[in-house]
């Protein structure tokens, strides 16, 4: 099966189960989550969140720490189980959600194995595992992971220990893997920690061609400067939803103000 | 590692040294002696579905006494060699295999822990050979109970949501407690010394417990064949893993059974108390050396196969219980590639190259 095929198949797959949701009376959503409370504990960490993420959007999360961000992402995920309320993934239950090909999914700090043996190419490899199943990688899989590494500008590395690399180069290495995987749908959790500056805007610029070509972007993200200069949609969080509406919106309400306390307006004003 | 287990082990230590004071009975020693095991167990069941392995090991045999004749050499003159050697080479391929998945998760002590367990197997085999005569070699209720204490671990990790060190640490004492108990109430109708499997012996590798370990060879090899590209991913990145649809419960439940399999396997040699160093110190020693994973694997596994056959040899000749020499060997290699790794990174400093660009237009997505 050549590339094209493939995408070909994936674009036919991806109209299958856009009918399909509107058979269920559904929207166009990528992600629906209503009315959902999650608590660790007793106390509950987000409360009464509904969002909405509907195909082809660049949508980031932001919130202050200990806001529920990542919960909020890994409730999306499916990872987590809300304690009320549900949370729908491509018009699935998340959390039996399960054509993980669909999902690229950049964390945090690379939550990986730190010692482990493994070289650059093998991780982007595992991006199309989700595609191969039990089988073995055929020469196009192959390719894409090449293209994958050249997206991302780390052919040079591909041959390296994953531990020898910096870590602005190690998350470059994780993007590269979502990207083999050739997702419908890119969660990334704060993605550009300990990137190097430079890195950080090509990185964006990226982001947003991928948006650009229909991929759906979900960017949980920290640094309010790089959102408001390349998010679609800004969804505000601190436990609850504080704004969710179009970037520019955002920057004039006082959502940020509310959440970040004062610091953060100097963000809002320089733009 | 933390403190519950070094307390264990350090009265393990202990135990382990008084039992060797009191083991007159060296290996060599006993390795001369017929084995009246294989004449008990040849009648049971079990052999009927056994019985094309037994053919395997004979044509083994049959080529291992024509290496030793034309070598001359004497170590491989005898049967319980033949069958050693291959138990040998069949542990020093699965124990690193499924240790690489554990090593690299920090699990490194599950395997001493169903170690434990299955001395408690051996009991009850020991057990039910002794009351109802069942005629079915311990090795085999060993895999049984190692594998169910398996499951248990797995499942208490799932509801706690951690690998407990505790909890890892009470499965342990409580095979081992539970083992020591059935023997010694059972001691009355039990001729057998229990030293075999604590420390392994070569000399008592019977016809059905090496056949009992080819299946179990198959078995893991195959698993691990089949599903190598979901247990890397979830060794190297269990959420990444979820994310991506791969139920990782299930795959953890498949390596600790694995793991519980090899112990299992292992324990005819190496014995129940140094059974987890073979799952431990090659692959610590292939990732000093390797780059990637797939070589990591390969190192291990040769790494492991030369401290087994090098370690049985050198027990035979120096008259040594094997599964120490094995241990021993395996960590003189494991320094050796620590040391060798360390010149690796003095000599091969390798220039940096150049980090490409991240390149924007080069973006391929599902739709182009």
């Amino acid at each position: 099966m050549s590339p094209d095929d493939a995408a070909s198949v994936a674009g036919s797959r991806a109209t299958g189960t856009t009918t399909d949701a509107n058979v269920d009376g559904a929207t166009e959503s990528v992600i629906e989550v209503s009315n959902v409370d999650f608590g660790y504990t007793a106390t509950p960490v987000v409360e009464d969140i509904s969002v909405s993420i509907d195909r082809g959007e660049y949508v980031a999360v932001v919130g202050p720490n200990g806001s529920g961000k990542s919960t909020l992402m890994k409730l999306m995920l499916g990872l987590l189980e809300p304690d009320t309320g549900s949370v729908r993934l491509f018009g699935e239950p998340a959390d039996r959600f399960d054509d993980g090909e669909r999902i690229g999914y950049v964390a945090q700090h690379a939550s990986s194995s730190k010692e482990m043996p493994i070289t650059v190419r093998e991780v982007v490899k595992m991006g199309r595992f989700p595609h191969v199943g039990f089988g073995r990688l055929v020469a196009d899989d192959w390719e894409i992971v090449d293209r994958a590494l050249e997206t991302v500008g780390m052919s040079a590395f591909a041959d390296r220990r994953v531990t020898q690399l910096s870590g602005g180069q190690r998350q470059r290495a994780f993007i590269a893997r979502a990207l083999a995987g050739e997702a419908d749908l890119l969660v990334l959790d704060e993605p550009t920690v300990g990137v190097d500056a430079e890195s950080v805007e090509a990185f964006y610029d990226l982001l947003e061609s991928l948006n650009d070509e229909g991929i759906t972007v979900l960017l949980i993200e920290h640094d309010l400067s790089a959102v408001t200069q390349h998010a679609d949609r800004v969804v505000c969080l601190d436990g609850e939803v504080y704004f969710d509406g179009p970037t520019d919106e955002f920057v004039d309400s006082d959502a940020l103000v509310r959440t970040f306390g004062t610091a953060a307006t100097a963000v809002g004003e320089s733009r | 590692m933390t403190g519950a287990l070094v307390a264990l082990d350090v009265a393990r230590l202990f135990a382990t040294l008084l039992a060797l004071t009191t083991d007159s009975a060296l290996a060599a020693v006993t390795a001369l002696q017929s084995t009246p095991f294989d004449a008990v167990l040849q009648s049971s069941p079990l052999d009927t579905v056994l019985a094309p392995l037994y053919w395997i090991l004979d044509v083994w045999s049959g080529a291992v006494g024509w290496v030793a004749e034309q070598t001359g050499l004497q170590v491989l003159e005898y049967g319980f060699m033949h069958r050693a050697i291959l138990v040998g080479l069949c542990i020093g391929v699965m124990a690193p295999l499924i240790g690489t998945f554990l090593v690299h998760r920090q699990l490194a002590l599950i395997g001493d822990a169903l170690a434990h367990t299955a001395f408690a197997g051996v009991a009850v085999g020991l057990f039910l050979n002794a009351v109802i005569d069942l005629g079915v070699t311990p090795y085999l209720t060993a895999v049984v109970v190692a594998m169910i204490a398996a499951l248990c671990i797995e499942l208490i990790s799932e509801v706690t949501d951690a690998y407990n060190d505790v909890s890892m640490a009470i499965v342990l004492s409580t095979g081992f407690a539970l083992g020591t108990t059935l023997i010694s109430v059972n001691a009355g109708g039990l001729t057998v010394s229990v030293d075999q499997y604590l420390f392994g012996n070569l000399s008592t590798v019977t016809s059905q417990s090496a056949a009992v370990l080819l299946v179990l060879f198959a078995i893991i090899v195959t698993v691990v064949a089949v599903t190598r590209n979901q247990l890397l991913y979830v060794t190297f990145d269990e959420t990444a893993a979820e994310v991506s649809g791969i139920p990782v419960d299930w795959y953890n439940r498949i390596v600790v059974m694995l793991t519980a399999m090899v112990v299992v396997g292992a324990m005819q040699i190496m014995g129940v108390i140094l059974v987890a160093a073979m799952l431990v110190v090659p692959v610590a020693g292939a990732s000093q050396v390797a780059r990637s994973f797939d070589e990591a694997l390969l190192v291990s596994v040769v790494l492991a196969e030369l401290a087994v056959l090098v370690g049985i040899g050198v027990s035979y000749y120096a008259g040594a219980t094997a599964g120490g020499v094995v241990v021993l060997v395996a960590v003189a290699i494991y320094v050796v590639a620590v040391a060798v790794g360390k010149l690796q990174t003095v000599l091969g400093e390798e220039g940096t190259p150049e980090m490409g660009s991240i390149d924007v237009d080069d973006a391929e997505t599902p739709s182009d």
